[in-house]
């Protein structure tokens, strides 16, 4: 049906691997700058990973940042810039544990309610965001970056054992209570590995319904329409703030899901010590991966496998945060040459209709000449 | 180049007259804004809210969130969003501390602008030159200040005596100033608790009691950023960078060089910021210590609609309410309450002389909650207290988004030559 291009491939693939080398020579010279070693880290931490204990760290790992990298490129698709990942998946994780304590079900419906909470949870706090902009003009950006920090000390107020927290004994860490058996998430056990979250595989397997959603359906065509031009979609017939507000809703609730693999398989409670930060980790994902499912699924890997595979540097006298540099050189490096690729495939497209142009008029040239 | 051609860059619709400040009409708001206060203090009880400790604590924890919030102006002015002034800020953290501990704490002030800027150029260099998207690069600069910063401690406090990978040895002090009669003078007549006077003299004595002389240097540049941005040829024409830069181009403006001096500017602010931070607030660096603060300096500058003067007195609010908890504060903070409750009933009654009657029920019934809630409560939550910059700027976009005006062309992607 489609012709298949080669050169779009190319240049598709150009900009990712572009990106990774500059950032891998970068972090050598950071290395070397500081009389390190500028390669054996990589040797180090590609040993590491073929240890199956990490390598099952790395794919959980991964499963909880495919889904936040998910949530921002949903945002993305539309032209929305969801910084409040990491805010909606924060509350989300916290409401889920607590409704999840709470309650005792028999096992798929108590599984069911916390994702369900989780889910609505993350959409309303994302939706005040989609609300404000749709109906105020507020920047999703800045509105976002507020809920994060109201995010972070409504949680902390929750927490406290006066309202819902809970004190372990000999532990200074305040939890939200340990859900009952019937709500964890079978996992899958590696043997001597571990075990993989069986809510990793509903992640990658969400990828493919948000590949679904957006390619074949009308919704998704709709929403990438509006992203890509809002006053041509609305003449089309589009609602753009409905599609700004269903938009934001979705990004939240999958937003929300990012906490389920650890909190479904393996933590049971939410407490202070759950990782933060995953919604920045998730943007870095989304923009590696160029907002495409199988694109995320690789970038998640690899940051995964950053993150987890420096952990052991530490032993051999490197210092493990060569990994969050060489993250943030990532970021840097990808969006230059995306964009510094794209300008060179606008450029090639351009001389290319140009030499054709020339050709045909040559042509009626010499036919008229005859 | 005839100034006319120059002012016609900035087309920007003029603002009527009536909302231009003048000074008196400033300075009676303020007073105003103290008696508020002062009424609110004797009716709670709570003393300690214009305390001379309690201002002189205000204004330092002001000083970082109002030097970002500069740092973002700068930036946001010349059209180049800047949410990598958190990480800006811990750079400045960071250099502050590892030159202030060796070689004395102006040169850590002078490092810390330099890590700063270092952050402003890097931004400058993937926006401006590259044309990426400003919020995926500040994003990106935050990441990267995080990894770097920790990545050198391993290598520089961890082996100075006193330090550890997570916190610097102590720097020394910069002068502070106190100015002897005064000071001790203003303190009494604070401590005598009366209507109004106390409540001046406690303001005044905190801004000559123990004031560091970078918190004055601090303060000037506030007036500075006017002076500059508002006064010369060269604000004019950074500004209309920020507007319409075809059009500054068509008049010759190398809109490029003016967005790498802004945002080279706003990363040096949010590394005096850090400086700050780490060689006045608290003597050392930690880790972290920046706590989110270029974010509410974000946020001032946007409560402040994109003004210098709006910004500080953005700063100064968020700057107050953290020194209110800082010092025993449940119990000032719950006065606080009162203060909301009477200027919701002060908007209620203006919303009824402009006949629109649904906001004044809205604000009615907010502040009937919320004197419930300061009458039924002893004191309010510290964790309600850290959201309130932020819970403020949302309630503020929320409600005025359409009378703040952001500098037209920001945050929009600019090529050479577009103009042609």
């Amino acid at each position: 049906m489609k012709k298949f291009d080669k050169d779009r491939l190319i240049l598709g693939l150009a900009g990712p691997v572009l990106a990774l080398v500059v950032a891998i020579a970068l972090t050598s010279v950071v290395l070397l700058a500081s009389g390190r070693d500028p390669f054996e880290p990589y040797t180090l931490m590609v040993e590491s990973a073929q240890y199956a204990d990490i390598q099952v760290l790395i794919l959980n790992q991964a499963g909880t940042y495919y889904l936040a990298a998910l949530a921002v490129a949903v945002g993305f698709r539309m032209n929305l810039f969801n910084i409040g990942v990491d805010g909606q998946y924060r509350l989300a994780a916290m409401m889920a544990a607590l409704v999840g304590a709470a309650v005792e079900l028999p096992g798929p419906l108590h599984i069911a309610l916390i994702v369900l909470v989780a889910m609505l949870t993350g959409a309303f706090w994302a939706g005040i965001a989609g609300v404000l902009k749709t109906l105020r003009g507020v920047s999703e950006v800045v509105s976002t970056i507020m809920l994060n920090a109201i995010a972070t000390s409504l949680i902390a107020w929750l927490i406290l054992t006066d309202n819902f927290g809970v004190q372990l004994e000999g532990s200074n860490d305040l939890t939200t209570g340990e859900i009952a058996e019937s709500g964890w998430f079978p996992s899958v056990s590696m043997g001597d590995g571990g075990e993989i979250y069986g809510f990793t595989f509903v992640a990658f397997a969400l990828g493919i319904v948000y590949w679904f959603v957006l390619n074949r359906t009308r919704f998704g065509f709709d929403l990438r329409a509006t992203g890509a031009s809002e006053s041509a979609a609305a003449a089309s017939g589009v609602d753009a703030r409905k599609m700004i507000l269903t938009a934001m809703l979705i990004s939240g609730g999958v937003a929300g899901l990012a906490g389920m693999p650890t909190l479904l398989g393996d933590t049971h409670t939410y407490s202070l010590s759950f990782p933060t930060g995953i919604g920045f980790t998730g943007i870095t994902i989304a923009l590696l991966g160029r907002n495409n499912p199988v694109g995320i699924f690789f970038s998640a890997l690899l940051i995964a496998f950053l993150d987890k595979a420096s952990a052991s540097l530490d032993q051999y006298g490197y210092e493990k945060e060569i990994a969050t540099i060489m993250q943030g050189l990532i970021v840097i490096a990808v969006v230059v040459s995306y964009e510094l690729v794209r300008r060179y495939g606008l450029r090639r497209q351009q001389q290319k209709v140009g030499e054709e142009l020339a050709a045909a008029a040559r042509k009626n040239r010499e036919e008229v000449a005859a | 180049m005839s100034t006319s051609t120059v002012s016609a860059v900035s087309a920007a619709p003029k603002k009527s007259a009536r909302r231009k400040l003048s000074v008196p009409v400033v300075l009676l708001i303020i007073a105003g804004a103290l008696a508020l206060v002062s009424l609110v203090r004797l009716i709670s009880g709570a003393d300690d809210l214009t305390s001379v400790g309690q201002v002189s604590g205000a204004l330092q924890l002001a000083i970082p969130i109002g030097l970002a919030g500069l740092g973002g102006l700068w930036a946001e002015r010349a059209g180049v969003v800047n949410i990598g002034l958190e990480g800006m800020m811990i750079l400045g953290t960071w250099f502050g501390a590892y030159a202030g501990y060796q070689w004395g704490p102006w040169s850590g002030v002078a490092l810390g602008i330099l890590g700063g800027a270092l952050g402003g150029l890097l931004h400058a260099i993937i926006t401006v030159t590259f044309g990426v998207n400003h919020i995926v690069s500040g994003v990106a600069i935050n990441i990267l200040a995080v990894g770097v910063t920790r990545y050198l401690s391993n290598f520089t406090f961890d082996e100075a005596p006193g330090g550890s990978s997570k916190q610097s040895p102590r720097i020394d002090e910069i002068t502070k100033i106190t100015i002897p009669g005064l000071s001790d003078w203003l303190r009494d007549i604070q401590g005598k608790h009366w209507f109004f006077v106390s409540d001046v003299a406690g303001v005044l004595g905190g801004l000559v009691t123990n004031l560091s002389l970078l918190t004055v240097v601090a303060l000037l540049l506030i007036p500075a950023t006017i002076w500059i941005l508002w006064h010369t040829a060269f604000g004019l024409r950074l500004r209309s960078c920020g507007e319409n830069p075809v059009a500054a181009e068509s008049l010759g403006v190398n809109v490029y060089k003016y967005k790498y001096i802004a945002v080279v500017v706003s990363g040096g602010l949010a590394g005096l910021a850090g400086a700050f931070l780490a060689i006045v607030a608290t003597g050392i660096y930690q880790e972290g210590q920046t706590g989110g603060r270029g974010y509410i300096g974000l946020a001032a500058m946007i409560f402040g609609n994109w003004m210098p003067g709006g910004m500080a007195l953005g700063a100064g609010l968020f700057g107050f309410t953290d020194s209110l908890k800082l010092r025993g504060g449940a119990e000032n903070v719950h006065a606080m309450l009162l203060l909301l409750v009477i200027l919701l009933m002060l908007v209620v009654f203006w919303q009824l002389y402009k006949k629109k009657y649904l906001p004044a029920a809205i604000s009615a019934v907010a502040a009937v909650v919320l004197f419930v809630w300061y009458s039924f409560t002893d004191e309010v939550p510290s964790q309600f207290v850290d959201a309130a910059p932020y819970v403020t700027t949302l309630l503020v976009l929320a409600l005025s988004a359409q009378r703040l005006r952001m500098p037209k062309a920001n945050g929009m992607p600019y090529r050479k030559g577009q103009g042609k």
